[in-house]
């Protein structure tokens, strides 16, 4: 299909915040909210991404995934874990037998500033582990520059490999750099049309990460191209999200914008590493009526 | 069983979005055990609540439930007369002679009271007259406070308002506002007029009279001086009786066409000053470079704001026709996702419509509407058995020629009509007698301007709609009415030179 991003729907900024604002005055209680927060939980891509990450980390995480609170035993998983490449064969093993998956970084995460034979390198690499899923960075440089043909060939050379492994593929914008809600319009635009499983704002490696009014953009692109193709493509904001509260925000917003199809984790992510203990948190608090303590609730 | 007749539906046409799913919402109705309602209200005049002379009461009742609240005293010409002459003898002796700086105090004190009552306030204005809890806790009490806020502010600086004009108050002003915004009409009325120094008889709608009252228990614990401001209530005859008043120099009117034209036959001849603020059928217009997805935003907050009943509600939807079927199929879309039901609920999108009255008138446009041809859709959703209700509606395929195009619903009622060229809606969007309002979304810049110099009408937003602010006059053109309120512009209309 032929589709000029010069001409992707401009976003106009102050209605975007009023519409996020308006979710935010959803009331969520009692039964629907135990609900949303044992679905945002089973959302979760429970995330390390550092220079300092082991095996060992990772195979404490990827327990944490599989068992995240055990005085909650009817308690769903998270979705997955997210790692480094090296790391991918070690979540493999961890999560052996569980629904857990396992999702990679790739690209020269987090810059993406390298060249496209090592980013299929490294990409490939992953999937030869085992990597359920990949996560990619677009390079946002390229994207600046107005380099959009760039940035489109990227990712479908990615999605080709993807494909051969029959992994998902996300591709992060990383709404941060890229600044404006316009931008992230077309960058979801572009990744959507180059054949991306997942759109995704963060790498969780700067300042700004995961916003309503940028997630809300990027879920009308998906919406957008629902109507046009009924094909669905999946949405996962990323960093900044550490709030049960904000979680379900989330969720509403996903609700009245593509509707409850996206309501799985098949469709929707959170990106984050302290989410899953705060919506624990909640989750005890809604089944015994009392807040506990943070030293109940484990740290993985 | 609802499922099914949807999951059929969504196999004939693939591309429709599903909102139903077994995540709902819990009720979460706000509280209303602290609120403290009398069985009987009776008249506020000159610093006192006291009974009617007809000693004559009428029930008012919560639209959304049909059950009764309280018992409202109905005036008749000797109570407009006491009322006028309370308001006469303060303003001769306390009000026109106090220093302006003092008088702003008491208008600030007002203000503060509403934001201290702010919580109390909304929930009986949301039982009162059904509109939802989240509009009158976020849009309607709050800018009342900041209506007096902002009014306190202008009472000792009218000489700057106006430089070498000398400004000078009227005197007693007579003011009849409408049921839409009961506290927040009040306010509109009261704050400017007690900022240029007149006092104040004013008549609440009928079916809302019990925020203007709670606001007179207000003003009694501001120590507002007796007589300043005076609240009487009843029907129509109690509105007519104040209009024909001899003592009184100033009518402002916020309602109907029909009555504000009766009101300007009533007052020829006579040296009383008018304001009138009256009906509107405003072009929401699409271009089709607008942000689509946030147009949409803002016809369903331009036409299902307050169930409609906005005088400027942007109830003429205009859409280029290029990008007309999108825009239709996600505006209903986009009303699957609206909460229609118990006003209370904080969830509540759409409340009750307020009256038996207004909700016959709604459903007569209805059938005329579908009588007339023009197709009709409305949202699924079901709406609670008691009480007034409405579901969203949308008529598609109207043209000017049609009589749901023409005449004020005042409901949550949308006429959608398409357009090619920006000659084509201009003419078409200033083809009405009316002229309060308009909306204009593109992303162009130079079009706006463009579009706000030849659209005839008193307000236009831009990539926006339903936005109010003290500071920012607001009124009509051609039979929309006349003088405008807000801002600066809402101090000359109290105010000789």
């Amino acid at each position: 299909m032929a589709y000029d991003f010069r001409n992707s729907p401009t976003i106009d900024q102050v209605g975007i915040e009023e519409r996020v604002a308006r979710f935010n005055t959803r009331s969520i209680k009692k039964g629907s909210k135990v609900q949303a927060l044992k679905l945002a939980l089973n959302m979760i891509d429970l995330t390390t991404l550092e220079g300092k990450d082991t095996e060992g980390k990772v195979i404490q995480m990827c327990y944490k995934a599989m068992h995240p609170h055990i005085a909650l035993p009817d308690l769903p998983t998270t979705a997955a874990v997210c790692v480094y490449p090296t790391m991918v064969k070690t979540a493999k093993d961890a999560l052996k037998g569980s629904q857990v998956k396992v999702a990679s970084v790739s690209t020269a995460f987090p810059s993406g500033n390298s060249t496209m034979q090592i980013k299929l390198l490294d990409t490939k690499f992953a999937l030869d582990n085992g990597a359920d899923e990949i996560d990619m960075v677009i390079s946002r440089g390229e994207f600046l520059k107005g380099n959009y043909n760039f940035v489109f060939d990227e990712i479908a050379a990615i999605k080709d490999l993807t494909h051969k492994y029959n992994a998902r593929l996300k591709v992060i914008f990383e709404t941060g750099e890229i600044s404006t809600l316009d931008n992230v319009r077309r960058a979801s635009d572009i990744a959507i049309y180059a054949g991306a499983d997942f759109i995704k704002t963060s790498t969780g490696k700067i300042g700004v990460a995961a916003t309503m009014p940028v997630t809300l953009v990027m879920l009308d692109a998906i919406k957008d191209y629902y109507y046009k193709t009924g094909i669905m493509v999946g949405m996962k904001p990323a960093g900044g999200i550490s709030t049960a509260k904000g979680a379900l925000q989330y969720l509403v917003m996903l609700h009245e914008t593509v509707g409850s199809a996206w309501l799985d984790n098949k469709w929707f992510r959170f990106g984050a590493s302290s989410l899953a203990n705060d919506l624990i948190l909640q989750l005890e608090k809604e089944a015994k009526g009392v807040y506990y303590s943070k030293d109940y609730i484990s740290v993985d | 069983m609802r499922s099914k007749t949807k999951q059929k539906m969504a196999k004939k046409e693939a591309k429709k979005l599903e909102y139903f799913t077994d995540w709902k919402y819990a009720p979460s109705p706000e509280a209303t055990d602290h609120i403290r309602l009398q069985k009987q209200y009776e008249l506020f005049i000159n610093g006192k609540f006291v009974k009617p002379n007809s000693g004559k009461y009428f029930d008012t009742i919560n639209p959304a439930t049909e059950e009764k609240i309280s018992s409202i005293a109905e005036a008749n010409d000797k109570d407009v007369d006491t009322a006028v002459k309370a308001a006469r003898g303060a303003y001769d002796k306390t009000w026109s002679k106090m220093p302006a700086k003092e008088r702003a105090k008491y208008i600030y004190r007002i203000a503060r009271l509403i934001q201290e009552r702010a919580r109390e306030l909304s929930v009986i204005e949301t039982m009162d007259g059904g509109k939802s809890i989240r509009e009158s806790r976020d849009i309607d009490v709050p800018l009342a406070a900041n209506h007096f806020f902002y009014y306190a502010g202008w009472a000792d600086k009218l000489e700057y308002a106006f430089p070498n004009r000398h400004p000078k108050s009227l005197g007693v002003a007579g003011q009849v506002i409408p049921w839409n915004f009961p506290l927040l009409m009040a306010a509109w009325k009261i704050a400017p007029a007690l900022a240029t120094g007149n006092t104040v008889v004013l008549k609440p709608a009928e079916t809302t009279s019990l925020t203007a009252l709670k606001l007179a228990e207000i003003i009694q614990e501001s120590g507002l001086p007796d007589g300043v401001v005076n609240i009487i209530t009843g029907h129509g005859p109690v509105g007519a009786s104040m209009v024909n008043h001899k003592d009184i120099n100033k009518i402002a009117f916020t309602g109907s066409t029909n009555v504000g034209k009766w009101i300007q036959k009533a007052i020829a001849g006579t040296d009383k000053k008018l304001t009138l603020e009256l009906g509107g059928k405003a072009a929401n217009i699409i271009f089709e470079d607008a942000p689509i997805n946030q147009a949409v935003e803002g016809i369903v907050n331009g036409i299902f704001f307050n169930q409609g009943h906005v005088c400027c509600a942007g109830s003429r939807l205009f859409v280029q026709e290029s990008v007309a079927d999108e825009v239709i199929r996600k505006l209903k879309d986009r009303l699957e996702t609206l909460i229609v039901g118990d006003p209370l609920d904080k969830n509540t999108d759409i409340g009750a419509i307020n009256s038996k009255m207004q909700l016959n008138k709604i459903n007569e446009y209805l059938k005329i509407g579908v009588n007339d041809g023009a197709e009709m859709y409305q949202s699924s959703c079901s709406i609670p058995k008691k009480g007034f209700f409405v579901r969203p509606t949308l008529f598609l395929n109207t043209s000017q020629s049609h009589r749901i195009s023409q005449e004020e619903i005042f409901g949550p009622v949308l006429a959608v009509q398409t357009f090619r060229t920006i000659e084509e809606v201009i003419e078409k969007a200033n083809n009405i007698p009316y002229g309060l309002s308009a909306g204009v979304w593109t992303d162009k810049g130079s079009r706006i301007f463009n579009m706000t110099s030849k659209l005839r009408a008193g307000v236009v937003w831009a990539n926006t709609y339903n936005k109010f602010d003290p500071t920012s006059p607001f009124g009509g053109y051609k039979e929309s009415g006349f003088g405008r309120e807000g801002g600066l512009h809402g101090l000359m209309p109290y105010l000789k030179f």
